[in-house]
C-alpha cells in the first residue's frame, strides 16, 4: 500500500474514534455536544507538548487522554445544570473558546502551532496500524458499553432523565461518566493525530471539525455505533474522492449535509432498519 | 476617558446589529425549537443583495430595498423546503441541516463573488461624521442604532397591540390551543421567518455599509454569537435577547482591550456566555414568554 493510502486510513481511524466517542455522549446519553473538536484538540496539544518536551510516546498519549478527559469532566458538570439547547450552545462556546485560547498562547506556539513533535518510532505504516487498532478497540468498547448495564442507564437518561432518577439511576453520575469517557477517547485520538502529522495548528480543531463530527453521528443514525462508523468512513473518503475539485470541497460538504439530513433524517442506521423491515415483509 | 466612551459606543452599535440578527433567531426558536444557524446565511445574503443591487443601479437605497424584499423570500423558502419536512424529528436534525446550509451558502458566496469580498462602489456614509459632545460618530453607526430602535419598537407594538401579533404570541406559548382558537399556525411561521429574515438582512447590509466590505464569511462568527445571545437572553424571550445583545456588544468591546492578549474577540463572547450560564442556568431573561 502507498503512503497516501496509509495516511487516508489513519485519518479514517481517527475520525472513527472521534465519531464513536461523540456518539457515546450524544447518541447513548443524549447530551448534545458541538464541542468535540475542543477535546480532540486538547488531547493533541497535551500530547504534542509532552512529546516535544521529550516524554516517551506512551506517556504523551496518556497525557492527552487525561487532559481531554478532565476537560470533558468539567464540561460534563455544565451538562448537569444546563439542558438541551442551552448545553448545545455552551458546547459551541467551548469549541470557540478552545481555539481562541490556544491561538493566543505563546507557550503552545500561538497561530503557528507545535511543529517539533518527535516521530513515534513506528514509521508511518506503524502509526496507521496503531490508529486503526485503537479505532477497532473504540468500536468494540462502544458496542460493549451499549449492551452493558451502563449503556442501559445512558439510554434511560437520554430518554427521560427524571424517570431515570425515579427508578434509582444516578443520572448526574452517568452523564459525567459519559462525558469523561467520550472526551478521553477524543483525547487519545488527538494524541495519535499529533504523532501522525508531527505538526498541529489551532485551526485543525475548529468549530467546523465539531460540526463534521456531529454530522457523522447524525448521518450515521444517532445512537447506532455501526451506523456512525459507516458515516465516519464515508465522510472521510468523500472529500478524498472529491479532491480533484478541492476548491469546492466545503460547498459539496454543506450541500450533502443538507440533502442527506433532509431526505434521510434517521441516518444510515434508519435506512438500514427500513431495508431490514422490507426484507422481513417479503 | 473619551476613549472608554468611544468603546462603549462601538459596543452599542454592534449590540444593535446583534439584536437585529438575534430577534429572528429567538422567534424561530420560540416557535419551532430549532436553532436556526442558517439565519447567518440570510444575514450575509442580505448584505450581498444590497451591495450587488446598489452597485448595479448606483443607488444604495434601491440596494437596501432589494435586500429587504429578497431576504424574507429566502427565509420563508428555508422554512418551507428545509425545516417543515424535518419538524417531526428531534430538533438537532434540523440544526445539522441548518449548519450544512450555512456552510454551503458561505462557500457559494465565495465561489460566485470571490474570496476577497465586495465593496460598495460609491459609499460616502461611513466618512460622514457627526460630533455629539466630544463623541465622534459616523452616519452608518447612527443609522444602525436608529434602525434597530425603530424596528424593535415596531415589533414590540405589533406583538402586543395587533390581533395578528397576539395570535403570534399565543402560537409561541402553545400552538395546539392557539390553533383551536382559530390562529393559522402555518401562516404565523411564515410571517416569523419573513420578519426575522428582513431584520437579519438589514443588519447585514448595514454592517456591509459600515465596514464598506461584504465578505463570504461575514455570517459565520455572527451566527454563533447570535446563538450565544439568544441563550443568554433565556431562549425565546424577546426582552432578554435585546438586553443580552447590547450587553454582549459592550462586553466584547471592552474585553478586546483588557483580555484581548490571551483570548480573541470571538472567544470573549463565549467566555461571557459560559460565565453567565454558570450563575444563571436559564439566561438573563429567565422568564419563558415571547
Amino acid at each position: 500500500m502507498s503512503a497516501y493510502a496509509f495516511s487516508v486510513l489513519a485519518i479514517m481511524g481517527i475520525n472513527i474514534m472521534l465519531a464513536v466517542s461523540l456518539n457515546m455522549i450524544t447518541g447513548f446519553c443524549g447530551q448534545f455536544s458541538l464541542g468535540h473538536a475542543a477535546f480532540y484538540g486538547s488531547g493533541a496539544y497535551a500530547a504534542a507538548y509532552f512529546a516535544a518536551a521529550g516524554a516517551p510516546v506512551v506517556l504523551a498519549l496518556f497525557a492527552g487522554i487525561v487532559v481531554a478527559g478532565l476537560l470533558g469532566l468539567v464540561v460534563g458538570f455544565a451538562s448537569l445544570r444546563l439542558r438541551d439547547d442551552f448545553l448545545a450552545v455552551t458546547t459551541i462556546g467551548v469549541s470557540f473558546l478552545f481555539v481562541g485560547f490556544v491561538r493566543k498562547q505563546a507557550w503552545l506556539g500561538a497561530e503557528m502551532g507545535i511543529s517539533r513533535i518527535p516521530p513515534s518510532g513506528l514509521g508511518s505504516e506503524g502509526n496507521a496500524l496503531l490508529i486503526l487498532a485503537c479505532a477497532l478497540a473504540t468500536i468494540a468498547f462502544s458496542l460493549y458499553v451499549n449492551r452493558s448495564w451502563m449503556g442501559f442507564a445512558f439510554h434511560a437518561v437520554s430518554d427521560d432523565e427524571n424517570t431515570a432518577r425515579t427508578i434509582g439511576i444516578p443520572a448526574s453520575a452517568y452523564k459525567l461518566v459519559a462525558f469523561t469517557l467520550g472526551t478521553a477517547i477524543a483525547g487519545l485520538a488527538g494524541g495519535l493525530y499529533a504523532y501522525f502529522t508531527q505538526f498541529i495548528v489551532p485551526d485543525s480543531f475548529g468549530f467546523i471539525v465539531s460540526v463534521t463530527l456531529m454530522a457523522m453521528v447524525v448521518i450515521g443514525g444517532t445512537g447506532s455505533t455501526l451506523g456512525v462508523v459507516a458515516a465516519a468512513i464515508i465522510l472521510t473518503l468523500l472529500p478524498e474522492a472529491f479532491r480533484f475539485i478541492n476548491d469546492y470541497r466545503l460547498l459539496i460538504f454543506g450541500g450533502l449535509l443538507v440533502l442527506v439530513v433532509r431526505f434521510a433524517p434517521e441516518g444510515i442506521a434508519g435506512l438500514g432498519r427500513a431495508v431490514l423491515r422490507m426484507g422481513r415483509r417479503r | 476617558m473619551s476613549y472608554y466612551i468611544d468603546l462603549a459606543f462601538t459596543g452599542l452599535v454592534y449590540g444593535c446589529m446583534y439584536a437585529m440578527m438575534a430577534v429572528g433567531l429567538t422567534l424561530v426558536y420560540g416557535l419551532l425549537r430549532i436553532l436556526h444557524i442558517a439565519h447567518a446565511a440570510v444575514y450575509a445574503f442580505g448584505a450581498y443583495v444590497a451591495v450587488i443591487v446598489a452597485n448595479g443601479t448606483g443607488n444604495i437605497g434601491v440596494g437596501f430595498l432589494a435586500a429587504l424584499i429578497a431576504a424574507p423570500l429566502f427565509g420563508m423558502a428555508i422554512y418551507r423546503l428545509l425545516y417543515q419536512p424535518l419538524l417531526e424529528y428531534p430538533p438537532y436534525v434540523a440544526m445539522i441541516a441548518s449548519i450544512g446550509l450555512l456552510v454551503f451558502m458561505e462557500d457559494g458566496f465565495r465561489i460566485a463573488f470571490g474570496e476577497q469580498g465586495l465593496t460598495f462602489a460609491h459609499n460616502p456614509y461611513p466618512t460622514r461624521l457627526y460630533d455629539f459632545a466630544g463623541l465622534t460618530v459616523n452616519s452608518v453607526q447612527v443609522a444602525i442604532i436608529l434602525c434597530a430602535t425603530v424596528c424593535l419598537t415596531l415589533l414590540a407594538l405589533f406583538t402586543s397591540r395587533t390581533r395578528i401579533g397576539v395570535g403570534w404570541r399565543a402560537t409561541v406559548s402553545d400552538p395546539r390551543i392557539a390553533t383551536s382558537f382559530g390562529v393559522d399556525v402555518v401562516k404565523v411561521r411564515y410571517l416569523i421567518f419573513a420578519i426575522g429574515s428582513a431584520l437579519a438582512a438589514l443588519g447585514g447590509a448595514l454592517i456591509g455599509l459600515l465596514n464598506n466590505f461584504v465578505e463570504p464569511t461575514m455570517g459565520f462568527v455572527v451566527s454563533y454569537k447570535a446563538l450565544a445571545i439568544i441563550v443568554l437572553g433565556g431562549l425565546g424571550s424577546l426582552r432578554g435577547t435585546l438586553v443580552a445583545s447590547l450587553v454582549l456588544g459592550v462586553v466584547e468591546s471592552y474585553g478586546t482591550i483588557f483580555i484581548g492578549h490571551f483570548l480573541d474577540r470571538d472567544a470573549i463572547a463565549f467566555l461571557f456566555l459560559i460565565a453567565v450560564l454558570i450563575v444563571r442556568p436559564r439566561g438573563l431573561g429567565g422568564v419563558k414568554a415571547a
